[in-house]
């Protein structure tokens, strides 16, 4: 990542967030405004980032996934139906329900990295086709599932939904309780407590956060890093000095799959508490965009994946301040403008207006003696 | 050094490949502080070889022995344990990575007293580079531990897969083809590096075909051919001839045999050519010649001069600024390809396997890939494999191409035989011209000698010739005029009998004297 990459994604937050203040400032103050997006933002950037880190994983190894969809959509699914089992047939509590329904959400990624794996590294598929059978996989996997579970014919839900246990609770970061008796006007406390909201985020959002670091650490700073990037580089040399390719592309996939699981976890076991076919919604290959926007670094990704978050932030607060949008930005109201906004930040971002950015090099390519 | 104990040594290894016996019952050994060259042709086994004693092939049968200890191979781990290390002949270093980076992968931690086997250890890079930098000082072999290896010449790129293996504690050095891609100055350096290197006790084994090198460097010269050790030899009991011979197995003609010329009308005439390069600098500047027929034409020059763009414009595949030429007294600048082709040009291009073959293509259509749409090839739109596969037949029996059959993929055969499919279907058409640009690199001597057979059959055939090569033995001993090209312009032009090694290589260099 260089500077001019982070100039160009800090240009448009800016942008994204001034345009929400320009049209809700009658509404509520610019702060407040500011503060909630951000909140927002983090939150909706966490299946991104996670998606984005699940590629920078399988790619500084060597192979290409563009299977984090598939990984996803699954991952949401089996998360989901294992913490409806865990409270409705086996009679657990709410927290040990969705605790492992986050679990075999990180699972069931896990094990969809390992079928990508099989494909990719041992029998050598395309790689492309391989992410492809995952994402196809998935979606008929669960649409099938959901349906035959719910619905079919002896179903032991009789034949509707059951309501899900709920969701992850928000963690409070207690900024507010050390600087609130500072405050000495109501508007100071209100700027406490608006800022508090940005911190106060769920166990999966925070988790996102620190795997960005932790990934960025071992990526860089470790044995485990390093053979990683020498298979994705130059996968002969690295076996040349004796480090096991197979093992090491096997197991850095697997560990892909794994953050795609998590991320799939924020869809049913974080955000709501439901599942409906296709729920991911392109999210996967958002990722992978945000990924390559980042050179394929934990941190770039970040900061892209806050780009799209932002503009789906801004989406999200559109609708909000539907009623006091200015009449001349009328078409704004149109759900579907400010919906667009990701998909064309996507394209552009793909361009490589903002430079190019290189892949590992033998990224896509299997290994073979 | 006869008398200095054996270090390394290898018994009976027997190693198939499908279809092929790589290595028969060979026995190789190296003593402590020499350094043993290994002799042969492309595919004698050699590699085969090396890469048994560096644990990345396993032998049917034999056995190795380091110092004593019968050593069981499975990995390069356990060679790398038994302080062998290898320099191949495609680098295996990372270009992203940082010199320091480089040498302490899959070693992260050896320099502690106490190695650490957690993955997640962190990396201390400060602790390795000071021990590169005190290798690199102990052995003269100068490399910046903070370097991305990707912007190091290739020189040095080789001497950081030197301290690499002696980071590894490496007393047994194998350097496989290490002159293959450097410069006469890095050959010299490298030359110089090898002997202080057994001075401090390493012993190396030496892979090479040249010659030259081996009677230059070596202590002692083993000969492989065709999977078999064919005798050891002593540089000072030996000779060209002599180690050529062995290698190949006949007597090979080391100087081209050839009537004196008999040129008769001008075929090709370049006047004023202007060309730029990838990069868009002007790298051919204001270029003018003529080849006769019945003559060769030799340009030398140090690589990246020009010669390649040159060749390039001739042959119609690279645009031309300024300038024309004729071929046939027909003017073509600018023309397409297939017309200058069809106009009477063969092309022999510098990079055989990107721009001569097509690697997934079988050798019969390979060798229809010039005229394959023509009536004797197609009916219309459909290609007649008959015909095409026929044509193949007789070509590899003419043109001795070894290969299983007409249908293997060209990628597949050795370099010797890639470059005789190249050789097949460029002169088995009737042209006029052949431009050969380096027709023999990277070749083995037999396939040397012949490809040098078959230009001066095309020359005494009265076809005009135009030889580009970086080898000034191969422009000497083929050439019947010389023109030198230095910065994009060809700086001199003089007959054969007139031309001294020593003038050209001034010339080359750009050191301009009036002769």
């Amino acid at each position: 990542m260089d500077w001019k990459r982070f100039g160009f994604i800090f240009l448009i937050i800016v942008i994204l967030f001034g345009a929400v203040v320009l049209v809700g400032h009658t509404k509520s103050s610019p702060i407040i405004i500011i503060t909630s997006m951000m909140a927002t933002t983090i939150a909706v950037a966490t299946p991104l980032t996670l998606g984005a880190l699940s590629g920078v994983f399988c790619e500084r190894s060597g192979v290409v996934n563009i299977g984090i969809e598939g990984m996803m959509l699954s991952a949401a699914f089996f998360g989901w139906l294992a913490a409806i089992y865990m409270f409705h047939i086996f009679g657990f509590g709410i927290g040990i329900s969705i605790t492992v329904g986050a679990l075999f959400a990180v699972l069931a990624g896990a094990l969809m990295g390992l079928l990508l794996a099989v494909l990719s590294i041992t029998y050598k598929v395309d790689q492309i086709i391989g992410g492809t059978v995952i994402n196809i996989l998935a979606i008929g996997l669960t649409g099938f599932l959901n349906r035959q579970m719910f619905f079919g014919k002896g179903s032991i839900f009789g034949g509707q939904i059951p309501n899900s246990p709920g969701v992850l609770p928000t963690i409070h970061i207690p900024i507010e309780e050390i600087f609130i008796p500072l405050c000495k006007s109501a508007n100071c406390i209100e700027i406490v407590d608006s800022i508090n909201k940005v911190f106060d985020q769920k166990p999966i959002a925070i988790s996102a956060i620190l795997l960005v670091f932790i990934a960025h650490y071992v990526l860089f700073y470790t044995r485990w890093g390093l053979r990683t990037r020498a298979v994705g580089e130059h996968p002969k040399a690295a076996d040349t000095v004796g480090i096991n390719v197979i093992k090491m592309r096997y197991a850095n996939v697997i560990i892909g799959g794994a953050l795609a699981g998590l991320a799939g976890a924020y869809f049913t076991i974080e955000s709501v508490p439901s599942f409906e076919p296709l729920l991911t919604n392109g999210r996967g290959f958002i990722s992978l965009a945000a990924m390559i926007f980042g050179n394929w670094t934990p941190i770039g990704a970040w900061t892209a994946a806050l780009v799209f978050g932002a503009s789906q932030a801004l989406n999200i607060k559109m609708q909000l301040f539907r009623d006091v949008i200015p009449p001349q930005w009328a078409f704004l109201q149109q759900s579907y403008v400010v919906g667009l906004i990701p998909y064309i930040l996507t394209m552009i971002i793909l361009t490589g207006i903002i430079g190019r950015t290189t892949p590992p090099a033998a990224d896509g390519v299997p290994y073979e003696k | 050094m006869a008398e200095n104990k054996i270090v390394l040594e290898a018994k009976g290894i027997t190693k198939k490949f499908p279809g092929v016996l790589a290595n028969d019952n060979v026995n190789f050994d190296l003593r402590n502080g020499e350094i043993h060259a290994l002799l042969g042709e492309n595919g004698a086994g050699k590699s085969t070889l090396m890469n048994i004693l560096y644990g990345l092939y396993h032998p049917e049968s034999g056995e190795v022995t380091v110092e004593g200890n019968k050593m069981q191979l499975n990995s390069s781990r356990d060679a790398i344990k038994h302080g062998i290390g290898m320099v191949h002949q495609h680098f295996m270093l990372i270009p992203v990575f940082t010199v320091t980076e480089n040498i302490m992968l899959g070693e992260e931690t050896s320099h502690r007293a106490s190695p650490n086997e957690n993955p997640l250890v962190k990396l201390d890079r400060k602790e390795v580079a000071q021990k590169v930098r005190d290798l690199s000082h102990q052995y003269g072999l100068e490399v910046d531990p903070d370097a991305i290896v990707g912007d190091l010449p290739v020189g040095i790129q080789q001497r950081v897969e030197i301290v690499k293996a002696l980071y590894r504690k490496a007393n047994i050095l194998i350097l496989d083809e290490p002159t293959a891609v450097l410069t006469p100055q890095e050959a010299e350096d490298l030359s110089r590096i090898m002997h202080d290197l057994t001075e401090k006790g390493v012993s190396i084994i030496f892979i090479t075909h040249k010659l030259k090198e081996v009677l230059a460097i070596a202590d002692r010269i083993t000969v492989m051919r065709a999977g078999r050790v064919v005798g050891t030899a002593l540089p000072k009991e030996t000779n060209e001839a002599k180690l050529a011979s062995m290698m190949v197995g006949r007597e090979v003609i080391l100087t081209v045999q050839k009537e004196p010329a008999k040129p008769a009308e001008e075929v090709l005439k370049v006047e004023d050519l202007h060309v730029k390069d990838v990069r868009g600098l002007e790298s051919v500047r204001g270029v003018s010649f003529s080849v006769r027929a019945g003559e060769v034409l030799g340009i030398a020059g140090v690589q990246g001069n020009g010669q390649t763009e040159l060749a390039e414009a001739l042959t119609g595949l690279r645009h031309i600024e300024s300038g024309r030429f004729t071929l046939s007294g027909k003017d073509l600048t600018g023309k397409t390809p297939r017309l200058i082709t069809e106009t009477g040009l063969a092309h022999i291009p510098e990079d055989r396997q990107r721009h001569g073959l097509v690697l997934s293509y079988s050798v019969a259509d390979n060798m229809a890939l010039c005229d394959y749409y023509q009536p004797r090839f197609s009916k219309g739109v459909v290609i007649q494999q008959a015909q095409v596969d026929a044509n193949a037949k007789k070509l590899i029996k003419e043109y001795d191409v070894r290969t299983p059959s007409a249908f293997v993929n060209a990628g597949k055969l050795s370099g010797g035989n890639q470059q005789k499919v190249i050789v097949a279907r460029e002169l088995s058409r009737p042209v006029k011209l052949v431009i050969a640009s380096q027709p023999t690199r990277g070749l083995d001597v037999g396939s040397i000698e012949y490809i040098h057979k078959e230009i001066i059959i095309m020359r005494d055939r009265g076809v005009g010739v135009l030889l580009v090569s970086a080898e000034l033995d191969e422009i000497l001993s083929l050439s019947d005029r010389i023109a030198v090209m230095y910065r994009g312009q060809i700086v001199a032009t003089v007959d054969r009998k007139d031309a001294t090694r020593e003038q050209l290589g001034l010339w080359m260099a750009g050191v301009h004297e009036t002769v």
